[in-house]
């Protein structure tokens, strides 16, 4: 059965408070998943106090602050801290989304709550392991496939048929919304879920590709399409304000537009 | 969510073989518009069920005889049989891949809701038929 309650030896304990810093009013306090895979320990919520006065406005700001000042043992991905990277994507505040965009003062609530990635297996902290995640992102072959002889310079489209790959094109594979998803969670090893099913049609819908066919015969199954019950976690989460459920009815729409 | 972590004491596939599995059944088309189609066909065939079942109360074997006797009424009662039974089976298998990923457990469940949509849609039908012929075969 799908299972509701974590495992055993997923339950949290309450951790380490970490010192206040010295001589500053302005402090945020925060709550951290952390999880160390060398000492056999359950994972523990541990707190700790950004001074405000001494650190950039984002979440992420606050994380690196924590590493650089009070516990260089935290450990999290960061990359570009602009929203295009898609690797500081966790948990916060109980919303999938990217450290480095949130803003500590747009979460709610005088404690921010941090955790990894829902229902991925932890790596270390907040780090999520997302090799299942990438390799179903490789089945749906991301890139343009052809059999016409290639073209002298560019593969052309009008203008109307690029509109199409609008909302598409912008997805950085960050996987809040694929690790948002109950369907994911339930049947992840069979569901594609909605970050590669967004990627899969951003190639279904593009003018340029010869293999239409072929992609929806690739996705025409049980579980690797049809796992989806238009929840909407996905859109509700995206950082980037993408719609991926609308994606995968389009895709549902076309395998009816073959059928019948 | 099947743990589908690279855990090489249990084996040694690549994540692409193990996401790839046995590869896409072809079919959940049918499926997924045949459950669309008995959604749509429910809305007027359940107003007219209920209408029929409450122009049924009160009445007694002969006038209950009278109403389902009627062609339009029966033809109406066993099309709303076949399309809520089915469109029960449909959804229910969902729920039951969905939910239960014991092999054995998950081709029971299957089994036993086939079995039981076809039951239920057979008893129904001969229900109705038994009463709205009943003067024609006495």
């Amino acid at each position: 059965m799908a299972q509701f309650t974590l495992p055993k030896n997923s339950k949290y304990t309450e951790g380490k408070a970490w010192p206040k810093p010295s001589a500053s009013g302005n402090v945020q306090e925060f709550r951290i998943y952390r999880w160390n895979p060398d000492d056999g320990a359950n994972p523990r919520i541990d707190t700790y106090y950004v001074d405000r006065d001494d650190c950039g406005p984002m979440v992420l700001d606050a994380l690196i602050w924590i590493k650089n000042n009070v516990d260089s043992t935290l450990t999290f991905r960061r990359s570009c801290r602009e929203g295009i990277c898609g690797s500081c994507a966790m948990n916060i505040m109980g919303k999938n989304t990217l450290a480095c965009t949130l803003g500590m003062d747009d979460c709610d609530g005088d404690t921010i709550k941090i955790y990894p990635l829902p229902h991925m297996p932890v790596l270390k902290d907040l780090v999520p392991d997302l090799t299942s995640f990438f390799a179903q992102h490789a089945a749906i072959e991301p890139w343009l496939q052809t059999e016409t002889a290639e073209p002298e310079t560019e593969w052309r489209q009008t203008p109307e048929e690029r509109s199409k790959l609008d909302g598409l094109y912008e997805c950085i594979l960050c996987a809040c919304c694929t690790t948002s998803c109950p369907s994911y969670w339930w049947n992840g090893d069979r569901f594609l879920g909605p970050a590669a099913l967004l990627q899969a049609y951003r190639w279904l819908i593009d003018s340029r590709d010869e293999s239409t066919g072929e992609r929806l015969d690739n996705l025409h199954d049980p579980f690797r399409l049809y796992r989806c019950h238009t929840i909407m976690n996905c859109a509700n989460t995206c950082p980037k304000g993408l719609n991926p459920a609308k994606a995968i009815a389009e895709i549902k729409k076309m395998m009816v537009a073959r059928a019948v | 969510m099947a743990d589908n972590r690279a855990d090489t004491r249990v084996s040694m596939r690549t994540p692409l073989a193990r996401v790839k599995g046995l590869g896409a059944s072809g079919h959940g088309v049918e499926h997924w518009w045949i459950h669309r189609m008995t959604a749509v066909s429910n809305v007027p065939l359940i107003v007219a069920f209920v209408i029929i079942v409450a122009a049924l109360a009160g009445s007694d074997y002969p006038q209950a005889l009278a109403i389902i006797s009627h062609p339009l009424t029966a033809i109406i009662l066993i099309l709303a049989v076949i399309s809520v039974a089915n469109h029960m089976r449909l959804g229910m298998q969902i729920i039951i891949e969905d939910y239960v990923h014991d092999k054995g457990l998950k081709i029971a469940a299957l089994i036993a809701n086939n079995f039981y949509a076809v039951i239920i849609a057979v008893a129904c039908l001969y229900a109705i038929l038994k009463v709205s012929l009943a003067r024609i075969l006495v």
